[in-house]
């Protein structure tokens, strides 16, 4: 089953580079500030650019275990 | 002696017991009678915790015990109240315990306009309805790209099917889980309950679909039980419900998030179109770009800018303060005034804080001002001779520094 903490999600990242862009624009920051939100701007980019690149879409089962826990189990297409 | 007075005649043959005689009016009640509809009205309607039904049929001359089995009560979809007019098919008996004519009701239709189902529908909506349920502002937005989404529907069905085309021509990057359920006849609704209770364990899961095709009024009819649509009212993450075609509404869409016509419309609310993404990922990229690239030039002339007037300010003061000083020290002179001496203090304290002051502001961004023991400010490689202890004042205090010798 998927772990509890997980990265963030692409909606968190389009967010989020929403919110640099919008920070980079405004002149409110200092530029150490800056630099460090575009380089934080380019990573969330790249994360989210391969998140769509190699995603292939996932079938499962979910079931109840014979002991109350969750079983998933793989599907075919 | 004998008493032989006797005022009734004894039976000339053998008394039927009680239970004979019932039997055989049972026997003879119900081979006279074919299965028969009876219309009436309810009354005394109780259920037993066997699941049972009883209650009376009455018109205004007479009235008629029935009984209704739990089987077949069950298929009923709302329970019927006092004074309800009904058609009741069944068969006639005679119930042994009481000697009471009985019908044994098979079928229940109310007389009113969509029956029981009209009946059932109304007061699941009405209970939905008084929990605030169905509010519109009950309603959250869904997320905008789903990385897990449960479906509840029948393995078997064709919406399965449908949501997994759909999702994967559209939005590859997710993960589908199906969590089978009977959609019509018995067991449907618990099936759904557990089903919808069961996905919201997950804890990645982040939307739940809950459908199935179309079917008849009866097919559909799960979708509008109370149990289902509160299961689907409670769920933690965002539901679309999509049940059968779309004139057909049931409770549960209505306490669903989001509505679809069909299963494949479902999905396409579900998940965005890929391209869509792509394109926006491009436009943020270009975006983050410019925005850096006008931030850095902004930055650059800021300091051009900024050296200048710092440069300027500073000169400025000291220049004010020289020429303060010495327009006082000449009135000193002339005067020799004693209040001038502690004067010339105050003013030479002035005079290093009014330095001190005017860059604070160039001090905040990172900049540093160097000064010798004096309080003068070293501005040139020619001030630092290797060696030379000076104080660097930042934006918080002073540092004690000295010069490197250069190379």
């Amino acid at each position: 089953m998927s772990a509890e903490r997980r990265p963030p999600s692409l909606e968190e990242d389009l967010n989020r580079l929403d919110a640099i862009v919008r920070a980079l624009e405004t002149e409110d920051v200092d530029l150490d500030r800056a630099l460090a939100l575009f380089e934080e701007g380019v990573e969330r980019l790249r994360t989210a650019r391969e998140r769509l690149a190699d995603a292939g879409l996932r079938l499962r089962q979910l079931r109840e275990a014979a002991d109350g826990g969750l079983k998933l189990d793989d599907l075919d297409r | 002696m004998s008493l032989s007075l006797s005022l009734e005649e004894a039976p000339r043959q053998r008394p039927s017991t009680v239970s004979e005689v019932v039997e055989s009016a049972r026997v003879v009640v119900e081979h006279a009678f074919p299965p028969l509809w009876v219309e009436g009205e309810i009354s005394n309607f109780k259920t037993y915790p066997s699941g049972h039904w009883y209650f009376t049929l009455k018109d205004p001359a007479a009235q008629l015990r029935c009984v209704m089995w739990r089987a077949d009560a069950r298929r009923v979809p709302a329970t019927p109240q006092e004074g309800l007019k009904v058609f009741a098919r069944g068969e006639l008996t005679v119930g042994t315990k009481r000697g009471e004519l009985q019908l044994v009701v098979r079928q229940l239709l109310a007389t009113t306009e969509g029956g029981f189902y009209a009946i059932a529908l109304e007061r699941a909506r009405a209970a939905l309805e008084k929990d605030g349920l169905l509010d519109p502002a009950r309603k959250r937005p869904l997320p905008l790209y789903p990385r897990v989404i449960g479906v509840v529907t029948s393995p078997e069905g064709a919406v399965w099917h449908d949501i997994v085309a759909v999702v994967g021509r559209r939005w590859p990057a997710t993960e589908l889980v199906l969590v089978g359920a009977r959609v019509q006849g018995d067991g449907a609704v618990e099936d759904l309950c557990r089903a919808l209770a069961l996905a919201n364990r997950l804890t990645a899961l982040e939307l739940l679909i809950v459908g199935r095709g179309g079917g008849s009024k009866e097919d559909l009819w799960a979708f509008n039980d109370e149990r289902v649509a509160r299961a689907v009212a409670a769920s933690r993450v965002p539901t679309i419900a999509a049940v059968g075609h779309e004139t057909d509404v049931t409770l549960t869409e209505l306490v669903a998030d989001v509505r679809a016509a069909t299963p494949s419309a479902a999905a396409e609310k579900a998940v965005p179109e890929r391209a869509d993404l792509v394109r926006r990922l491009a436009a943020v990229g270009a975006g983050l770009g410019s925005a850096v690239s006008r931030r850095l030039q902004l930055a650059e002339e800021r300091v051009r800018h900024a050296s200048t007037r710092l440069g300027g300010a500073v000169d400025r003061r000291l220049a004010a303060t020289g020429e303060r000083l010495r327009r006082h020290a000449a009135r000193m002179v002339a005067s020799c005034d004693a209040r001038l001496a502690a004067r010339q203090a105050d003013l030479s304290r002035l005079g290093a804080s009014l330095d001190a002051l005017s860059p604070l502001k160039v001090l905040d961004r990172g900049y540093a001002v160097a000064r010798d023991d004096r309080g003068r400010v070293l501005r040139r490689v020619g001030d630092f001779p290797p060696g030379r202890a000076f104080r660097l004042r930042v934006t918080d205090g002073e540092v004690p520094a000295r010069a490197e010798p250069r190379p």
